[in-house]
């Protein structure tokens, strides 16, 4: 168990020894450009600030992903609950665009959260009365969700004012997230995602739900043989996935955005499937990852910066955090193959 | 604009180039997934596919040292793959979403200093032919040699599949790899050839795109064509020929939504670039309802981790 948890420090050194290896081979001095994409984004206020900004959405999306990992469920279109919960949160705030009241903000907040919900569902619906596979319908709704984005954003919704550039007119002050400190973009969605953290520990660890979560994705014999109700448990998780990330999606767009257009994820609902990993699809292993992973992504914006290179090479330390978190499992299977294949052998 | 004959074969044609890449990437990872393996690393095969045939072309000016380095390539990134999911054991799921995240940075990566430079022109075969028969010049000739071979592959494919006895081994371990095992069949090598035939497959498919369709790089070039390819194969419930057809109505819608803009037609483009994605949840639906249908073809262990017991 403690190796459980330990492996995804190997898989981080790794990766930072790998891409050390893979600034050398492009002709930068390593020691140096790791220093550009690790400490510096980090060294001042401002970047710690940034950094906590980024890992919010990862953290929040990956909290809820680890509800439908947990239980077998592979939503991967978490990027389109996102873009969906975005949408339709926005939507209400475009609604009041020239209005200020303290109820827009929680009602735009809750707007999104449903939106990205719903758009979970449908996945899930399908999942569960079509018997369709969850990963391509999810994966195919995000593309779906995009495009519909680039619709409002360049027809509908895009602002009158706006000389006919792909966006929104601005959100009003009152759908905005309230800063945390002056000067800083760090803002009060980082409480949602706590909330969401410390939500997710006590229905996984302390309910019944959890626990039938937890046994059917284990085995869903077991689930099955225990009576748990298999579909209306799909539905449910979706459903937390999908809230989460379109709480993500409206954080990101209330917050550091302030209105819509094409761009208002670097395709966080991706990434955070590797932050859940790298967490364990555990709540605190959570936190912990989204910071990790949220420094990927400072760091490929400083790397551009002072080095010139291209900030796709954030993609390049995700994918390596995952390909060794998932090989150092090998260690932690090859223990769990021994017990058993002991157990199994009468059944031979 | 006037439908005359000769604008409905220059539109079949660009149906069929534009249909190219996707027929390349989905049959190689029909293949794969026939084994028993789902690598959802399509994308990201594909775009380093993109990226090393287009540098090997501009640092050797050799064509064909371009088109075979882009399938090595997509060899030499599918092995990533094939060592994590059958030496390893790792969920093929995350692993594939590994490779697509990876790839993808990497290929940005690689390509920093390819970006504006121009493509070089690839060859045309029966170019003559091309213009002197009206409405079938411009469907059957005038392309390129990859178009051929991406139009046979399906077939090819079909032949191997249904025809042949190592078909019939990739089949067994994609249906039941315990008793593929038990008849003697190494399973993981069997998978890993599969893996890595689907990253040929990949590569081409990017480098297609690169030296091509549109001869020059840019960072994301694949623009999510291999999901499309990934879909196309369900869409197609996992047959070839069906993969042949599914990639000429995606390709076609491709087409189509350009032709539309261009006349200023009413529907908003995305919708229209939002059919392939919507049109293969549908498929999906349609075909996993029939629990008979969907086992006919399906590989039955399809994404499940295999090991030998010793």
């Amino acid at each position: 168990m403690a190796l459980y948890f330990f492996t995804p420090f190997i898989a981080i050194i790794l990766t930072i020894l790998g891409g050390g290896m893979i600034f050398y081979i492009l002709g930068f001095n390593p020691i140096e450009a790791l220093k550009f994409y690790f400490i510096t984004p980090i060294s001042n206020l401002y970047g710690f600030s940034e950094l906590l900004l980024k890992a919010t959405p990862l953290c929040l999306i990956a909290i809820g992903l680890s509800f439908c990992f947990k239980s077998n469920n592979w939503n991967i279109g978490a990027e389109g609950q996102l873009t969906f919960g975005a949408i339709v949160g926005g939507g209400v705030a475009l609604l009041f665009y020239n209005q200020e009241g303290f109820y827009i903000l929680p009602l735009v907040i809750i707007a999104g959260a449903i939106g990205g919900m719903i758009f979970a569902l449908i996945p899930a619906i399908l999942k569960t009365y079509f018997n369709t596979n969850e990963i391509l319908v999810s994966l195919m709704l995000v593309y779906v969700s995009k495009l519909l984005l680039d619709y409002l954003v360049v027809g509908p919704w895009s602002n009158p004012e706006g000389f006919n550039f792909p966006e929104t007119r601005q959100f009003s002050d009152s759908s905005r997230m309230p800063l945390l400190f002056e000067g800083l973009r760090i803002h009060a969605g980082i409480f949602l995602a706590l909330a969401a953290v410390m939500l997710s520990w006590f229905v996984l660890y302390k309910t019944y739900l959890g626990f039938q979560i937890k046994v059917s994705g284990l085995s869903l014999k077991t689930a099955k043989y225990a009576g748990f109700k298999g579909k209306t448990m799909i539905l449910v998780v979706f459903m937390i996935s999908g809230a989460c990330a379109g709480l993500a999606g409206v954080g990101e767009i209330t917050g550091p955005i302030g209105q819509l257009h094409r761009m208002i994820s670097p395709d966080y609902g991706f990434t955070a499937i590797i932050v859940a990993f790298l967490g364990r699809l555990n709540p605190f292993g959570i936190i912990f990852a989204s910071l990790v992973v949220a420094l990927t992504y400072l760091g490929a914006e400083t790397a551009q910066i002072f080095l010139q290179i291209p900030k796709y090479t954030g993609q390049v330390f995700q994918g390596m955090i995952l390909f060794f978190l998932l090989a150092s499992d090998y260690l932690l299977f090859f223990k769990v193959k021994i017990l058993n294949l002991k157990k199994n052998e009468p059944r031979h | 604009m006037s439908l005359d004959i000769s604008f409905i074969g220059i539109l079949i044609g660009s149906i069929m180039a534009s249909s190219v890449p996707l027929i390349l990437a989905a049959s190689g990872e029909l293949i794969t997934e026939r084994s028993g393996v789902l690598n959802l690393g399509v994308e990201g095969m594909m775009i380093i596919g993109a990226i090393s045939g287009f540098a090997l072309m501009v640092l050797t000016d050799n064509l064909f040292i371009a088109i075979v380095g882009s399938m090595l390539s997509g060899v030499i990134i599918s092995l990533i793959f094939g060592f994590l999911t059958q030496s390893l054991l790792t969920n093929h799921v995350a692993t594939g979403l590994a490779l697509t995240i990876f790839g993808i940075g990497l290929s940005a990566m690689l390509g920093k200093n390819f970006v504006g430079i121009p493509g070089k022109e690839f060859p045309i075969l029966f170019s003559s032919l091309r213009e002197s028969i009206p409405l079938f010049g411009p469907i059957l000739f005038g392309h390129s040699i990859v178009l051929y071979f991406a139009f046979a592959l399906p077939f090819l494919t079909n032949y191997f599949l249904k025809k042949t006895k190592l078909g019939l081994v990739v089949r067994a371990v994609g249906d039941s790899p315990v008793s593929a095992s038990n008849q003697g069949i190494n399973v993981i090598l069997v998978r890993y050839c599969c893996i890595l035939y689907g990253g040929a497959m990949c590569g081409l498919a990017g480098a297609y795109l690169s030296l091509i369709y549109t001869p020059q790089w840019i960072e994301n070039m694949t623009a999510g064509r291999g999901w499309i390819a990934l879909a196309l194969v369900v869409f197609a419930t996992w047959s070839p020929i069906k993969v042949l057809i599914g990639a000429l109505i995606f390709g076609g819608i491709t087409i189509l939504q350009l032709h539309m803009q261009a006349i200023g037609f009413r529907i908003p483009v995305q919708f229209l670039s939002a059919l392939p994605y919507l049109m293969t949840i549908i498929v999906l639906v349609v075909i996993s309802r029939d629990s008979r249908k969907i086992k006919l073809n399906t590989p039955t262990s399809l994404g499940r981790i295999f090991y030998k017991e010793k």
